[in-house]
């Protein structure tokens, strides 16, 4: 007892380099509840993409039927000589659909492209802030 | 009429197909080759088997046929059938091929853990499978009977034997050749000949005769809606809910997305499915229109597009273009009766001969499949009378879209999924479906609701099918499988995140 102090303890803060290199993928492999917000955004997400477009089809192709019951005179008109159902319903509903789902598939991948970031980009705390939650 | 040009065109698609095949032979070697390809087909490539598998002798032949005779309200066929993929391509593309599943039964049970929900799948598979490949050999033997002269059965044995050639030999690795080429032979054999019937059109208009759109004046032909009020409206609308949500349920159709080497991919191909077609389904109406121009026969809706071109065009050029048309015809009896066999067989494989046939190899196992799944259906043709082509295409739709269209969005979207529900609503839509339309097959007399009802079901068995999944699978909670969030994991997240994925 001829020494009171205790001996000495090293200081240092948490371990850096690990926590750099934790990503958000942990929370989805751990199910922790963030992980089941990261998931439940992305799949909102192309849920809710895929219902608009599938409305904009109700509205726009599923809606002739109706149009021509409701409006008769509508398939006595005539577009360069051919009847207004052979132009919408035969050929303009072609190139309709086509565009639909182009812009589905680029929305699709904006949002995966967007998951993708948010899970990979390394957090610098283990418990640190989640601002940037989308 | 001479039959040279329906032999030449018969014997050469065969031998284009066989070749084409031979060709895929070379890169098929391991079982994942055979049913999926080993997953490493690009997005245009696939793209064009799946047109060329997808556009069935309804497609090519049926159509132009039913226009000339209903007139407009039969555009609703190709667009639904078109408009099919949009469904798909936004609710189930990406994520099926997600899945990792070989087949429809396999993403089931994955998705479910139950073998019950597999059994009821691989059942449904097997029966809208065969119920497609039906009309397939019925359009190939009328076609022959009409191109050569032959007797009926002559049609469905050579498709069935060239089928079971080159499916047997590749599996999917060489039926995707086979169908890619398909798809723009049959392209080619539609185009070529319109664009020539056109010109001498043009030119016989100014001669005189009257047009398409002067002769469109006829009652209702323009109106693209089915006869008979609020029960047309009923049947126009059913027939469109049938069409878009029962081709995400056609198992050639769902299993070639498992060919994709990622979900990106699928959705990719699923587009360029969209264009081509949309410009293949441009093409029937004009048929249909040069049809009413030169006074086809209306009675006979199956063989319009074989007839036209003699009816135009005298002499020789008709003789070649009735060959080309012929030619494209009967590609798509090929094509299509191809894939559902490799569907049909692929199922046959995991669920009967390898359970069956423990020590045959995976291969062996596959070509026997492939005899039981084209041989049924050839034998059915041969001892049953003619029927519908056009009901029994409806049929397999309806019974589509009541059972495993259900099962695809809920099981993809919907955590909640249960597999006593699945079950449920699998049964109640395809009993529902296959009543129905067996009902109206059987009677055709009366024209009152409960025969519209019964005569175009999906507007009421799909949503049946719905509310009978949900309701069941709410009931059973707590048998919602443990791994289902892992699975959703698995599904939605892009391939380049690492992931558990179970």
């Amino acid at each position: 007892m001829s020494d009171p102090r205790p001996p000495r303890v090293r200081v240092t803060g948490p371990p850096r380099r690990a926590a750099a290199r934790r990503t958000r993928t942990v929370d989805i492999d751990e199910e922790t509840p963030l992980g089941g917000v990261y998931l439940g955004s992305l799949l909102r997400a192309q849920l809710g993409l895929a219902l608009r477009i599938l409305a904009a089809l109700a509205v726009t192709v599923g809606g002739l039927p109706l149009a021509f019951a409701v409006v008769p005179g509508l398939a006595e008109v005539e577009v360069l000589g051919v009847g207004l159902a052979w132009v919408v319903v035969g050929v303009v509903v072609y190139p309709w659909l086509l565009v639909l789902g182009w812009v589905y598939v680029r929305r699709a991948e904006q949002h995966e492209r967007d998951f993708t970031a948010l899970l990979t980009e390394t957090t610098p705390e283990p418990d640190g802030p989640d601002e940037d939650v989308r | 009429m001479t039959v040279v040009p329906g032999v030449v065109a018969v014997v050469l698609v065969t031998l284009a197909t066989l070749a084409v095949g031979a060709y895929g032979v070379r890169f098929s070697r391991t079982t994942s080759d055979f049913f999926v390809a080993s997953r490493s087909v690009r997005p245009g490539l696939n793209a064009s088997a799946i047109g060329g598998e997808y556009l069935s002798a309804a497609s090519f032949l049926g159509i132009a046929g039913l226009i000339r005779t209903f007139g407009a309200e039969m555009l609703w066929y190709p667009v639904g059938w078109t408009a099919g993929y949009l469904v798909l391509l936004v609710l189930v593309a990406a994520p099926l091929r997600r899945s990792g599943a070989y087949t429809l039964p396999d993403f089931a049970e994955a998705r479910l853990g139950s073998r019950r929900v597999r059994a009821v799948c691989s059942t449904l598979v097997v029966a809208i499978g065969w119920l497609y490949l039906l009309p397939q050999f019925e359009g190939a033997a009328l076609t022959l009977a009409a191109a050569l002269d032959s007797p009926r059965w002559v049609g469905p044995v050579v498709v069935s034997a060239v089928v079971l050639v080159s499916v047997g030999s590749g599996g999917m690795r060489s039926i995707t050749f086979v169908q890619a080429f398909q798809y723009w032979l049959k392209l080619t054999a539609l185009l070529v000949p319109v664009a020539v019937l056109l010109v001498v059109w043009a030119g016989d208009r100014a001669a005189g005769l009257p047009g398409p759109s002067a002769g469109a004046a006829g009652e209702g032909w323009s109106v693209p809606l089915a006869a008979g009020g609020a029960q047309g409206l009923y049947t126009t609308y059913s027939l469109v809910l049938a069409t878009f949500l029962g081709t995400m349920g056609l198992p050639h159709v769902v299993v070639r997305f498992y060919t994709n080497p990622d979900g990106r991919a699928a959705r990719r191909t699923t587009l360029a499915v969209l264009a081509l077609l949309g410009v293949f389904y441009v093409v029937p109406p004009v048929y249909a229109g040069l049809g009413r121009a030169y006074g086809a026969d209306a009675g006979d809706t199956t063989t319009l597009v074989l007839d036209l071109p003699r009816l135009v065009v005298p002499g020789l050029g008709g003789e070649v273009l009735t060959g080309l048309v012929t030619a494209g015809a009967f590609a798509a009896f090929l094509s299509t009766s191809s894939g559902l066999a490799v569907a049909v067989a692929g199922v046959l494989t995991q669920d009967v001969t390898q359970r069956r046939l423990p020590r045959l190899p995976g291969v062996a196992a596959f070509r026997v499949a492939a005899v039981v799944a084209v041989v049924v259906p050839l034998v059915a043709v041969l001892l049953l009378p003619d029927f519908g082509v056009a009901q029994a295409v409806g049929l397999a739709f309806a019974v589509a879209a009541s059972t495993f269209c259900p099962l695809l969005v809920l099981g993809i979207w919907w955590r909640g999924l249960t597999a006593a529900g699945a079950v449920a609503g699998l049964v109640v839509g395809g009993l529902g479906s296959v009543v129905a339309v067996t009902w109206t097959l059987a009677d055709d007399v009366s024209r009152g609701w409960v025969d519209t009802l019964l005569g175009q079901p999906a507007a009421w068995s799909v949503p049946l099918a719905v509310v009978t999944m949900v309701g069941v699978s709410r009931a059973t909670a707590a048998q919602v499988p443990a791994h289902a969030r892992r699975f959703m994991v698995r599904l939605h997240t892009p391939e380049a995140v690492p992931l558990d994925r179970g």
